[in-house]
C-alpha cells in the first residue's frame, strides 16, 4: 500500500504540495505523541517505583508500616476466580447458544446482541452502583467478595459472550458436519469437536477479562469495600491490588509504596496483555 | 434424539437470558432507587440547580453535568485529532516491521488499569499543569479541567485508534489507488477519498470514545479537583457525575444517598443514548 518513490521524487513533490507536507507532518507528530505518551508512562512508573520493590512490600500481612500489596494481590486472585467461575459458564452457554443452536435473523438473537452490547458499554461506577444496590444491601451479603465478584461477572460477561460466540463461529461447518455423518449428537459434537477447535479463541477472550477484573477499581469500591486484609470467607471485605493503589494515592501517606503498587500492577497487566496476545497468535496459526 | 440434547438446549437458551436478565435488574434497581429521590428533590432542581450542599438539603446536580460536558469536551479536543491521526500512521505509513510493536503498544494503552493512569496524572500532570497556571497568571492547583481532559484524551486513544483503523482497512483499495492515478498526494488521497469513505467508522469510533470519557471513573477523581461548583475557569477544578457518586457514597445516607444513586441514574441514561446512537451507526454502517 505504500507509495514507492525515491527520497528525492518525494521531497520535490512536498515542495509542490505544502498542503501535503504539513498534513504528513501532523499524521507523523500525531503518532509519536501516542507512543511517546505510553513509553513515558511506563517508564516513568518504572523508575519511580522499583527503587520501593523491597520484600516488606511483600510481607504476609498488611501493616500501616510495610504497605504491602500481599493481601490485595491475594484478594485479587480469589475474586479473578469468583468472577471467572459464574462468568464462564453463563458466557461460554450464551455463546454456544447464539452459534450452535439458534437460527439465523432469530428475534431473541437480535435482543441478546443489544443487551450485550448495552452492558459493554455501560460504565464500572454503574456496575458499581448496581452491585451495592442489589448484592450488597437488597441480597444483604454486605460489603464482601461475593458481592464484588457477582458485579465484575456481569461487566466481564459480554466479553467472554463475544468473544467465545466468535471463536465458535469461526470453527469450519466441515467439522460438524464429519461428526454428524459419524454418527454423534448434537451434544457430543459441540463438547468433543467444535468447543476443543475453539479453545485458543475463547482463552484470549478470557484472558482479557482477567486483565479488566485486575484493573478494576469503581465497580469494586462500593461492593468489595477497601479491607486491607485477606479474609476469612467470601461474605467479608477485602480490596484488590487495583483499589489498594487508589487508597494509598488518594491517603497520599505512603506515595513511595504507591509508585512501587502500580509498578506490580503494570507488570501484571503487562503480562496478561503478552499472555493474550501470544495465544491470539497461536489461533491464527492453528486456523493456517 | 438422546434424553441429554433437550436438557442441554434448555440450559444453554437460560444461559443466553443472562445477558437480558442483567440488563432487566440494572435498569429495574436503579431506577427503583434514584426516581424517587429525583421526585422528592423536584426533577428540575434536581436536573438544573446549581447547588450541590447536602448539609443543607440542596441537591442540584448541573455543575456535575457541565463538568462532565466539559471534561468531555475537552478530551475530545485532544484525543479525536491524535487518534485519528494515529490510526491513519498505522493503516498508511507505518513500516511494516515496526507495525506489530506498535499494535501491541495500543493493546496496552487500553490495558493499563485507570487507577494507574490517575496516578500518573495526579505525579506528573498535575504539577505540570499547575507550572503552567502560575505562569500564566492564571492560579489554580493543578488539579483542573484541562488536567482530567488530557488525561482522559489519553484513556480514549485506543478505543478511537482501533475503530478507526480498522475501518479505514475497511475501504477497498482501489479507491486509494484510484486517486493517487488521478494525481493525488499519497495525503490527499487518504484524507479527501479513504476517510470520508470510512466516516461512519470513524464517528463510531468517537461516539464510543465519549462515551468512555463520560463514565470514566477514577482517574479523574485523582486529578479533576472535585469541587462541586459550576466551572470557573479551564485551570480551575470541577466535579464530574462519576466523581461525585464516588466521593460521598462512602457516607452518604437516606435521601443524600438516593440523591447520588439518582446521579448515577442521569449518567445511566446519558450512556443508553450514546449506546443507541453507537447501535444506530452500525446499522447504517452495514446497509
Amino acid at each position: 500500500m505504500r507509495y514507492s518513490s525515491n527520497l528525492k521524487q518525494k521531497l520535490q513533490l512536498y515542495k509542490r504540495r505544502p498542503g501535503s507536507f504539513i498534513v504528513m507532518i501532523l499524521v507523523i507528530g500525531s503518532a509519536l505523541t501516542t507512543f511517546l505518551v505510553l513509553f513515558f508512562l511506563v517508564l516513568y512508573i518504572l523508575s519511580k517505583g522499583l527503587p520501593y520493590i523491597t520484600p516488606s512490600l511483600f510481607s504476609l500481612r498488611y501493616t500501616s508500616e510495610n504497605v504491602s500489596v500481599i493481601p490485595a494481590l491475594i484478594n485479587t486472585v480469589i475474586m479473578t476466580f469468583l468472577s471467572l467461575l459464574i462468568a464462564i459458564p453463563l458466557g461460554i452457554g450464551a455463546a454456544i447458544f447464539l452459534a450452535e443452536y439458534a437460527r439465523r435473523g432469530n428475534r431473541f438473537i437480535y435482543v441478546i446482541g443489544l443487551t450485550t452490547e448495552t452492558l459493554s458499554g455501560i460504565p464500572s461506577i454503574i456496575y458499581g452502583l448496581f452491585g451495592m444496590i442489589f448484592f450488597v444491601t437488597t441480597c444483604g451479603w454486605g460489603y464482601s467478595l461475593l458481592a464484588g465478584a457477582c458485579t465484575l461477572a456481569i461487566m466481564i460477561l459480554p466479553l467472554i459472550l463475544r468473544t467465545t460466540e466468535e471463536a465458535l463461529k469461526s470453527v469450519s461447518d466441515t467439522y460438524r458436519e464429519g461428526s454428524f455423518g459419524l454418527g454423534a449428537g448434537k451434544l457430543r459434537t459441540i463438547f468433543r469437536i467444535v468447543l476443543p477447535s475453539a479453545v485458543p479463541g475463547i482463552l484470549a477472550g478470557i484472558i482479557l477479562a482477567v486483565g479488566r477484573i485486575v484493573g478494576e477499581t469503581a465497580a469494586l469500591i462500593y461492593t468489595a469495600g477497601t479491607v486491607a486484609q485477606i479474609p476469612k470467607s467470601v461474605l467479608e471485605s477485602g480490596r484488590t491490588l487495583s483499589v489498594h493503589m487508589y487508597n494509598l494515592a488518594n491517603e497520599g501517606l505512603h506515595m513511595d509504596q504507591a509508585y512501587a503498587t502500580a509498578v506490580v500492577l503494570l507488570v501484571l497487566v503487562l503480562g496478561i496483555n503478552t499472555l493474550s496476545a501470544a495465544v491470539a497468535k497461536k489461533m491464527t496459526k492453528g486456523q493456517r | 434424539m438422546k434424553r441429554g440434547e433437550g436438557t442441554a438446549k434448555w440450559i444453554f437458551t437460560a444461559a443466553a437470558w443472562t445477558s437480558i436478565g442483567a440488563v432487566i435488574l440494572i435498569c429495574v434497581f436503579l431506577f427503583a432507587s434514584g426516581f424517587p429521590a429525583i421526585g422528592k428533590i423536584g426533577v428540575v432542581e434536581f436536573l438544573t440547580g446549581k447547588i450541590w450542599k447536602p448539609g443543607n438539603e440542596l441537591y442540584g446536580i448541573l455543575p456535575m453535568i457541565i463538568g462532565s460536558l466539559y471534561i468531555t469536551a475537552g478530551a475530545m479536543v485532544f484525543g479525536i485529532p491524535i487518534g485519528i491521526f494515529t490510526a491513519v500512521f498505522l493503516a498508511y505509513y507505518c513500516p511494516k516491521k515496526i507495525y506489530p510493536f506498535l499494535k501491541r503498544a495500543v493493546d496496552l494503552l487500553a490495558g493499563i488499569p485507570s487507577v494507574v493512569y490517575g496516578f500518573f496524572g495526579l505525579v506528573v500532570l498535575v504539577p505540570w499543569i499547575r507550572s503552567i497556571g502560575r505562569g500564566l497568571g492564571l492560579g489554580g492547583n493543578g488539579s483542573s479541567i484541562l488536567t482530567a481532559s488530557l488525561l482522559l484524551a489519553i484513556m480514549i486513544l485506543p478505543t478511537i485508534i482501533g475503530v478507526t483503523e480498522s475501518s479505514l482497512r475497511a475501504v477497498p483499495v482501489q479507491y486509494y489507488e484510484g486517486a493517487l492515478a488521478l494525481g493525488a498526494t499519497h495525503e490527499r488521497s487518504i484524507f479527501r477519498v479513504v476517510l470520508p469513505a470510512a466516516k461512519s467508522g470513524v464517528v463510531t469510533g468517537v461516539v464510543l470514545g465519549i462515551g468512555r470519557a463520560v463514565g470514566e471513573t477514577m482517574a479523574v477523581v485523582m486529578v479533576a479537583g472535585n469541587q462541586a461548583r459550576m466551572p470557573a475557569g479551564l485551570f480551575k477544578g470541577v466535579r464530574t457525575l462519576t466523581a461525585n457518586i464516588v466521593i460521598e457514597m462512602g457516607y452518604a445516607a437516606d435521601i443524600h444517598r438516593e440523591a447520588l444513586i439518582a446521579t448515577g441514574v442521569v449518567l445511566f441514561i446519558l450512556i443508553l443514548i450514546l449506546n443507541i446512537v453507537v447501535a444506530l451507526l452500525k446499522r447504517k454502517e452495514r446497509s
